[in-house]
């Protein structure tokens, strides 16, 4: 068995008692790069003769998505507008993993570009595959961070999420995934798509993993003025106290019209089981989730509208060639951004622009907070909320990429999640007949992320799903 | 609502993203679904109902205004199309 097949925790044992050095993580990480990569595309720019001496890693490896910031090492977030670009300086969960003695893989995840997608389709260096089947999509945004993870090109990953870009892709592949809650983790060095909303965290093999790096990533930074100062507990103390007593409230509104008949009885299975654990669970209602989709494409396109101006062709990337300034903008960003990122810029552009202000941004804004009661309501009275991560397994390559309002559909259930803050984490929970992974999405209340592991753990170690293994 | 070629056009240049006559047919067809979609939200009343511009009740994060350690020109410029000595370098703005 490769170390690259190892979870961290077990290669930190392993490690600590120089059983193995870390050249020999990279060494199998390489070797399966070689192997297989050529076929899933987990990595944004891999070319086996990239491949540097495995002798000068100094720790445990972990991959990092393509729009957070590593020192001198390329960050494009996979668009033709950030070519080229290395970073001057880490993000802040970079340089917390260096101080940990985690080291940083050099090739970084694919993703859509600027993370504006649910496939990792849209992507300027091609699509992702998922592992468990190629002609399938990964998820996205953070596909390639997933794909890497559950492929075994990683020992673990960092993805973002500002819609569900952590979780629905850790759903598609079969492995975990965590959304943090809002302020938690620093977003400095991310480079920034809606800033209310991202969120930087783990992908992982197993719950222990992501407990242990959201305990590393988490934290008050100065450096980003929504980062909350409050003490970030012990996370792997949430490991191992079992589900028993916990209370789950079960929303009717996601397990309507729409949701894949074998995904709900995956997931009335996994219910089950958590019951069977001690848990008790009740149906509860969250009445304002049918308006989470189209409040996001307000809201998330009108921040990244405004974030993206800075891709100008002044200060970094590419830059097309013209006489006059506000032509060299426009075929700059014309020439530079995709299809789906143009149509997001254009969207909340003029979801911001006068006369539309009000009834576009400004009720998108006021049913946010109808979003929010709803989960303050709920926590209440339970400990967490449990619901499918997507209504569907992987799709297609190709499915939707001609229809993007079905695309957006496809976050229908991650998306409230961002709007309210809360920290929500994907784990795997079975697998449609067809073999595709399914995912079971926790929820909780703010900075409640040791009930997620709580949970998330009992479950984990009273089942095997997470052992399974796609056949590459 | 329906979204008329002029708007998006218009909204285009304010965006500063130059569209060629075929993107703008196209993108005013996905926006006209994805507005109509959105257009849902209309059926809600909010009269009472406050923003949510922030989930955290954060406001006026303020820190000392004393000088600290920055970015070396040289490493600030490193990845700009185009310099000049220590400034960005663009196409000329005034005559």
């Amino acid at each position: 068995m490769g170390l690259n097949q190892f979870t961290a925790h077990e290669l930190m044992g392993k490690l600590k008692s120089r059983e193995i050095l870390p050249r020999d993580i990279l060494e199998d990480l390489f070797a399966r790069l070689k192997e297989v990569e050529p076929r899933v595309k987990a990595y944004a720019r891999f070319k086996p003769e990239g491949i540097p001496s495995p002798e000068q890693s100094l720790g445990l490896p972990i991959t990092i998505k393509d729009n957070i910031c590593t020192e001198g090492l390329k960050t494009e977030c996979c668009s033709k507008i950030l070519v080229n670009f290395r970073p001057p300086y880490d993000a802040t969960v970079v340089a917390k993993l260096k101080a940990a003695g985690v080291s940083i893989f050099p090739f970084k995840a694919n993703m859509d570009e600027f993370a504006f997608g649910s496939s990792t389709e849209n992507s300027c260096f091609g699509t992702t595959r998922n592992p468990w089947d190629l002609e399938y999509v990964p998820g996205g945004s953070s596909g390639g961070s997933a794909a890497a993870v559950a492929g075994d090109e990683a020992v673990w990953a960092l993805g973002s999420d500002t819609g569900g870009s952590i979780r629905q892709p850790a759903s598609f592949c079969g492995v975990v995934g965590l959304k943090p809650t809002y302020g938690l983790v620093s977003r400095f060095g991310l480079v920034a798509f809606a800033s209310s909303l991202d969120q930087i965290g783990p992908i992982t093999k197993d719950v222990e993993d992501a407990a242990i790096l959201t305990g590393i990533i988490s934290g008050y930074d100065p450096n980003d003025s929504t980062s909350v100062n409050q003490q970030v507990p012990d996370y792997t103390g949430s490991l191992g106290k079992g589900a028993k007593g916990l209370k789950i409230g079960i929303p009717k509104e996601y397990f309507i019209e729409g949701l894949d008949a074998e995904v709900k009885d995956v997931i009335d299975e996994a219910l089950n089981k958590l019951k069977f654990l001690g848990a008790v669970s009740k149906e509860v209602s969250l009445p304002h989730t049918q308006y989470a989709v189209p409040v996001y494409y307000i809201i998330a396109t009108a921040e990244a509208s405004s974030n993206l101006a800075r891709f100008d062709g002044v200060q970094y990337g590419y830059r097309a060639s013209s006489d006059e300034l506000i032509e060299m903008y426009k075929k700059t960003r014309a020439e530079g951004f995709g299809e789906e990122a143009k149509r997001r810029i254009i969207l909340g552009t003029f979801a911001l622009s006068h006369g539309y202000y009000d009834a576009y941004y400004l009720r998108a804004l006021k049913v946010r907070t109808l979003i929010k009661n709803d989960f303050d309501a709920v926590f209440r009275d339970f400990d967490c909320i449990i619901t499918p991560t997507s209504p569907t397994p992987a799709f297609r390559i190709g499915e939707k990429t001609q229809d993007p309002l079905k695309m957006y559909l496809s976050d229908i259930y991650t998306i409230s999640v961002n709007l309210a803050g809360i920290p929500a984490i994907s784990i795997p929970c079975g697998f449609t007949k067809k073999g595709l992974p399914v995912g079971l999405q926790i929820m909780a209340k703010p900075f409640d992320e040791e009930t997620i592991f709580r949970v998330a753990h009992a479950f984990e170690q009273n089942t095997e799903w997470h052992k399974i293994k796609p056949k590459l | 609502m329906a979204i008329d070629k002029e708007t998006v056009k218009y909204v285009a240049h304010l965006a500063r993203i130059e569209l060629r006559p075929e993107e703008l047919d196209k993108l005013c067809r996905q926006l006209h679904d994805i507005l109509g979609f959105i257009d849902q939200l209309s059926s809600l009343d909010v009269k009472e109902v406050k923003p949510a511009s922030h989930i955290l009740p954060i406001c006026n994060v303020l820190r000392e205004d004393e000088p600290r350690k920055s970015l070396s020109p040289d490493k600030a410029l490193k990845n700009a199309p185009s310099r000049e000595g220590d400034f960005f370098s663009v196409p000329k703005i005034i005559e």
